[in-house]
């Protein structure tokens, strides 16, 4: 029963859980990587100080 | 449950960015504002005088200093998405996940997304030389993943396979090698440089310090008020 349960509770955290992760793989993308340069230049000190490839 | 998630996360991300956006202004700023100088050839230096080390900089810039503000919130906020899902998966697993534990999740993600890429590819002082910026973030992205899997493995593996397979996933990125200038051309004094790279670290641990507490400690606590609500 305890197997079970366990069971469940993955089945129902594995999809928002690969949600939460893809929605923060393309936000850090997006503050730290993408290189238009809008958004490079509203970034930039915080791409630097982040350790981030910057220019 | 997805609403565990993104709450979890956006308090942990807002709040652990927000901080660190103020850390970074009082430590790195200084720095990398210093190193402009040289970069953009107001200052100087190997030549005939001597140049202070100490330089008047500018003030507080609303504009700049409030969008880095809010870009390394949303930064810490991604991270914490990226940490909550991760946490989710070591709960699963058996792992404990709390305010406490959670500094431990936290100096994992600064070794995966700080040091280990940091190992090869230095935090950029602006005006130093480097490779293509393509290249290079296709190696950053590369080194992280590699970094996390790895991470994953020294803590929830069982065997020597598992263990020996994270030091190979740790050390692979770095004997690949970063892409590397051809030349050195930059401008700003390599004291610079190194305080700015070690400012940056320092700053990304105390970050991720941060964020793995408040994302374990609002993890905890919105899967009881869940627990509470059913």
């Amino acid at each position: 029963m305890t197997t079970l349960t366990a069971k469940s509770l993955s089945a129902s955290r594995f999809v928002p859980a690969v949600f939460a992760a893809a929605l923060g793989i393309a936000l850090i993308t997006l503050t730290g990587h993408v290189q238009a340069a809008a958004l490079h230049d509203a970034a930039h000190d915080v791409r630097h100080a982040t350790g981030f490839p910057c220019h | 449950m997805t609403s565990r998630f993104l709450i979890s996360a956006l308090f942990a991300g807002a709040l652990s960015g927000a901080i660190i956006g103020l850390l970074q202004l009082m430590f790195v700023q200084p720095v990398l504002l210093h190193a402009e100088l040289y970069e953009s050839g107001e200052l100087v230096h190997f030549g005939a005088e001597a140049v202070s080390a100490h330089p008047a900089l500018p003030g507080f810039d609303l504009m700049r200093d409030g969008l880095s503000v809010i870009f390394t919130m949303l930064t810490y906020t991604g991270y914490a998405l990226i940490l909550v899902a991760a946490m989710s998966f070591g709960e699963d697993r058996g792992a404990r996940i709390d305010g406490r534990w959670g500094i431990l999740w936290g100096v994992a993600g600064f070794v995966a997304f700080h040091l280990a890429p940091g190992f090869s590819l230095a935090p950029e002082v602006p005006g130093v030389a480097a490779a293509d910026v393509t290249l290079r973030q296709i190696w950053w992205f590369g080194t992280a993943i590699s970094a996390c899997i790895a991470l994953w493995l020294l803590a929830f593996g069982q065997n020597w396979a598992a263990w020996g397979a994270a030091a190979l996933l740790l050390a692979a990125p770095h004997l690949i090698g970063a892409p590397e200038p051809e030349t050195f051309t930059g401008p700003v004094p390599t004291e610079i440089g190194a305080l700015f790279a070690a400012r940056a670290l320092g700053i990304g641990l105390a970050a991720w310090v941060l964020l793995g507490s408040f994302a374990g400690y609002f993890w905890q606590r919105e899967g009881e008020h869940a627990a509470q609500a059913a």
